[in-house]
């Protein structure tokens, strides 16, 4: 369960910040942290197996049949990124403490920061890819919200939308080729997949996965020509930046490629693909970077390129090349994380970022300085940092790889270390060297230890990886380069790999260039500003705009904020669609014997049609459509008590009298008459519309009850199952309260929403302002008989009260047996209820009544769950029904269910709903002038007179 | 029979539909309503229809009908007065705010 344990841990962390935040900033930042600590603890813990070679497992199993299973894996690979991605983020809690002003939302920052880190830890400690893929999607989502953090930036907001719709649409491509690879490999589980290299590359459909899978890594990246969207996502907050695009976010795409390395890469597609565009976007990037005069810009840039260099040793296809590769992403997270924060330090001490405005930091921010300096040297390649050991490995490689002429990759190689070589510098000495000025912005000075101890503790191991590397280092890169290669790595760096070796005199060769290129900086400034440039961002908007008007223009032909409209291109789609699979299908009649006609049967169905027709042609007189719906519900409650179904007529007609009574009193509020508006020719169109649909839906009703069924119902199992397993002979009852019983529990849950909102709802219409003046105004009492409350049917009413409160009793009893339930007794009672509302009025009633019904909703809905509860007590699952036999002289033996618990909370939820429903409807009244009368017997009395 | 039943089938739905394509709440609201009807009928249909054979257990019984639609259906009506209810209160609500009960807003209430 650890490595489920260590995933899930950030996302229950993204709780807490939200809540910690009242307690102040450092407690929230240090519960954050805390929880991160713990996730990296845990896989601590785990790491002993790991470097022994073994991979760690869990599995938990949801759906098996689908392949969709939540197992996790952790080997050497997983290890090192998860590592990075809670150590690092670790170190970015500490720093956004102390970046963040003020008048940010830390605990949203800190929520946002987690959210997107159990993501991360999810992608890469996934073993089923489906599960990956959703931890991809989560990766892509809440990346939108850190980039987009500063909401009032527009920078934010565009950066954070091109983020998303690039990293999303690969994220779409993605899933088509990671379901193709499952297809292909016969199981969606990683450690199944890869073991399936013969059989994935000589399949037809590799290279389809291979291109939609790759195009998931370089969008996320930002592999060329999908570069462009991350030095757009440096609007985002520094920590975020420093967070997203060092170590985590734009290092999936490489960890996928390193995760599927065994089984994608070696093939000449493979190679072609993946290495020239990393190595085009190592050189374009560097380039670009040498240029650039925001600090994050120049960083964005460079991480790039150096993504590209990872992408470009992966992509050469030989394990010295991955296990290189698998080193630089080490080196690169350290050092570049470092830059990121030292960028953010002097964005935060100067308030600018502009290298033009920068310069002699050097005297000012000592300590700084220090850290980006060796942070830089670093990026540069510098010995005896740690970069400079993986750029000499890797162009050791590239000298030895032949992308069609054997001299071009070596070369390019070179000419990209020569432009890292040269923004490097000229991040340290544009921004720290050279004399001090005296118009920054701000007058800096080096940050309190709370902002650089984090950039510190990365340039410490910067220092330390490239001093030791064998004792810091190698063992990491060797159980994570093995888990990619397949084969053990023997790594082996060194610093010095001799005079007669190549890398040594293109390492000199960048150097030297480089730094000639940054002392010719203006002249190579002037000439780059001269020089056109494709606008990414322009292109992009060119390319979304258009997409955007026509999803625009869609959604308003289908939808222009009708709803009559809405509707009606509902049903239309749905007619035509069924229509359309008539006409293409094979049909022939059914063979199922038809019942006799019944002449009865025959008169009900008569009236029936009668009703239904004349609802179409009277509807504009309300109340009789309202009389005819209750004769339809009467004939239609016939017609289930004819059809076998008591239950189903005994809800039919209780719920029949109440929506009748509810829909006659919100018709007292209503006008009478719908007015004729709509035109000959629409009536015509909507009859045609609904006489298609009619006949659809009347035919396949035909179809269905002329033949049997395809296959075996499950209904059987309920039958026999109804007496032995569930201890009731009524098999629709016993569905609905065992078998079903969670269904149930979810429809009382919504009745009693639905009753609640309706609540609600008249709150908000009682309040002042419109809704209330109107009701004032209402006058109802016009309309009143004069005999509101009429002796013979309060004295009946009063008698049937207790009468009806025992039918219900009655029907809840013998529910489980025979036809009833705590559905039809709790609208009995609620019916006998509303019927003293009807007869002595609301306040007579009101007076008498001992129970909120909000209440009765709330038990009732207790009371289901305290039954589904009550199950674990005894081991078994939630809502599992027992029961037995009682025998208590004078009775006659009887059973017990705990099902009947079940069914009294169903009972008075419908109750309380019903009633608070009928109940809120009359409160409307009372507000539109109606007088209550305290007491019954009394003909009218003006208002005020009780 | 069963080509009676659903042609009441149709009917009801037919009506509902046209009702639901009226421009007033009130209609729309006996539309659906009498489609609630068509659909519980048309589900309870689905289990087959069976004269004299309730599913209730007992030894002499000739037979059961089918109780799961019954089952869906039965839950079904009680959310469906659940559903009218609220969109009942709905349609007063805006009768009462609005000033009028039409089911599409005026161009000047949408802001066009």
């Amino acid at each position: 369960m650890t490595l489920a344990l260590i995933a899930a841990l950030p996302f229950l962390g993204a709780l807490l910040p939200g809540l910690m935040i009242r307690a102040g900033r450092n407690a929230c930042a240090s519960v954050t942290g805390s929880v991160t600590l713990l996730a990296l603890v845990l896989l601590a813990m785990q790491a002993p197996a790991v470097l022994r070679g073994e991979v760690v497992q869990t599995r938990i199993e949801w759906l098996p049949s689908l392949g969709l299973n939540a197992n996790f894996m952790l080997d050497g690979l997983g290890l090192l990124f998860a590592g990075l991605i809670l150590g690092i983020g670790l170190l970015i809690i500490l720093y956004a403490r102390f970046y963040l002003s003020k008048n940010d939302p830390m605990g949203v920052f800190y929520t946002y920061l987690m959210l997107f880190q159990g993501a991360m830890v999810g992608i890469v400690l996934s073993d089923n890819i489906l599960l990956l893929l959703i931890f991809w999607e989560l990766t892509s989502l809440s990346s939108f919200l850190l980039i987009g953090y500063w909401k009032h930036l527009p920078e934010g907001r565009q950066g954070a939308r091109m983020a998303l719709a690039v990293t999303g649409g690969g994220g779409l491509a993605l899933i088509g080729g990671m379901l193709i690879l499952g297809g292909i490999a016969g199981s969606y589980d990683l450690s199944v997949i890869l073991t399936q290299k013969e059989v994935i590359q000589g399949s037809d459909w590799y290279l389809p996965a291979l291109i939609l899978i790759l195009l998931g890594c370089f969008t996320k990246s930002a592999q060329f020509p999908f570069h462009f969207w991350l030095p757009h996502a440096m609007a985002a907050p520094t920590p975020v930046s420093a967070y997203l695009h060092s170590a985590t976010m734009v290092k999936a795409g490489i960890f996928l490629m390193a995760r599927l390395w065994p089984v994608l890469a070696g093939t000449p597609e493979w190679f072609w693909i993946v290495t020239s565009a990393g190595l085009i976007t190592m050189v374009l990037g560097a380039k670009i970077a040498f240029f650039k005069d925001d600090l994050k810009a120049l960083l964005a840039f460079s991480t790039v390129s150096h993504l590209g260099l990872i992408t470009m040793l992966l992509g050469m296809g030989t394990a010295k090349a991955a296990t290189v590769a698998v080193f630089h992403i080490i080196n690169h997270a350290t050092f570049k994380a470092a830059l990121f924060m030292t960028a953010g330090i002097v964005d935060h001490e100067t308030h600018t970022r502009d290298l033009k405005r920068l310069g002699g930091l050097r005297h000012l921010m000592p300590v700084t300085f220090t850290i980006a300096g060796i942070a830089s040297l670093s990026m540069a390649g510098i010995p005896p940092f740690n970069g400079f050991l993986s750029k000499e490995m890797m162009l050791e490689e590239a000298a030895h790889t032949a992308l069609g002429p054997a001299w071009l990759l070596p070369l390019l190689a070179t000419a990209g270390a020569l432009f890292s070589v040269a923004y490097s510098f000229r991040f340290l000495s544009h921004a720290f060297l050279g004399p001090k000025r005296d118009d920054y912005p701000h007058t800096p000075h080096d940050p309190g230890f709370g902002l650089w101890a984090a950039p510190a503790f990365l340039a410490l191991l910067v220092i330390v990886i490239g001093l030791i590397p064998m004792t810091s280092a190698a063992w990491l890169v060797d159980v994570a380069a093995s888990a990619v290669i397949g084969v053990p790595a023997e790594v082996e760096i060194k610093h010095w790999h001799g005079l007669y070796s190549p890398a040594l005199w293109m390492s000199l060769a960048a150097v030297g260039g480089g730094l000639a290129l940054l002392g010719a900086f203006s002249p190579l400034r002037a000439l780059w500003d001269a020089t056109p440039k494709p606008e990414a961002k322009a292109i992009f908007d060119a390319i979304i705009e258009p997409l955007a008007a026509l999803s625009r223009s869609v959604t308003q032909a289908l939808h222009n904020g009708s709803l009559t409209r809405a509707v009606a291109i509902g049903f239309v789609t749905i007619t035509a669609t069924a229509l359309w699979a008539f006409s293409t299908g094979a049909y022939a009649a059914g063979t199922r014997a038809m019942l006799p006609i019944n002449p009865v049967a025959v008169v009900a169905w008569g009236l029936l049609m009668v009703a239904a027709l004349g609802v179409v042609l009277t509807h504009r007189n309300r109340l009789m459509s309202l009389i005819l719906i209750g004769i339809i519900g009467l004939i239609i409650s016939l017609g289930f008590a004819w059809l076998s179904a008591p239950d189903l007529a005994l809800t039919q007609i209780t719920v029949e009298v109440v929506t009748v009574v509810f829909m006659l009193l919100a018709l007292n509020f209503l006008p009478k008459e719908t007015p004729r508006e709509s035109s000959v020719l629409r009536r015509g169109r909507d009859a045609l519309v609904a006489i298609a649909a009619g006949a659809g839906i009347g035919g396949l009703a035909y179809a269905i009850m002329t033949r049997d069924f395809a296959f075996p119902s499950i209904s059987a199992f309920h039958l026999a199952q109804s007496k032995p397993g569930a201890g009731g002979t009524n098999a629709v009852n016993t569905i609905i309260v065992d078998f079903r019983g969670y269904d149930t529990f979810g429809e009382i849950i919504v009745l009693g929403i639905a009753a609640l909102l309706i609540f609600a709802l008249v709150e908000a219409l009682l309040m002042p302002g419109t809704a209330s003046d109107r009701l004032r105004a209402m006058n109802t009492a016009s309309t009143q008989a004069g005999d509101r409350h009429p002796l013979l049917m309060v004295m009946a009413t009063r008698f049937i009260l207790p009468v009806a409160v025992m039918i219900g009793v009655f029907i809840f009893l013998r529910g489980h047996n025979l036809p009833g339930g705590g559905f039809v007794a709790g609208l009995v009672v609620a019916i006998a209820t509303v019927m003293q509302y009807m007869a002595s009025g609301l306040a007579w009633t009101e007076a008498r009544q001992r129970i909120e019904y909000h209440a009765l909703i709330a038990a009732g809905v207790l009371v289901a769950a305290g039954a589904g509860v009550g199950s674990w007590l005894f081991g078994a699952p939630f809502l599992s029904s027992s029961y037995t036999y009682v025998n208590i002289w004078p009775l006659e033996e009887f059973e017990l269910a705990t099902a009947a618990i079940f069914d009294l909370g169903v009972f008075l939820c419908v109750l309380g709903a019903v009633l608070l429903a009928l109940n809120s409807l009359s409160r409307l009244a009372r507000r539109a002038g109606e007088t209550v009368s305290a007491d019954p017997y009394s003909v009218d009395r003006p208002e005020g007179g009780n | 029979m069963e080509a009676l039943i659903a042609i009441a089938i149709g009917t009801l739905t037919a009506s509902g539909i046209y009702l639901m394509l009226r421009q007033r709440t009130f209609p729309v609201i006996i539309g659906l309503t009498l489609l609630s009807y068509a659909v519980n009928v048309f589900i309870f249909a689905a289990g087959r229809i069976v004269p004299g054979l309730p599913a209730i257990i007992a030894k002499d019984a000739a037979g059961y009908t089918d109780p799961l639609p019954q089952a869906l259906v039965l839950t079904a009506i009680v959310i469906s007065f659940g559903m009218t209810a609220v969109i009942v209160l709905m349609a007063l609500g805006s009768w009462l705010e609005a000033g009028h009960d039409k089911v599409d807003m005026d161009d000047e209430e949408t802001g066009k």
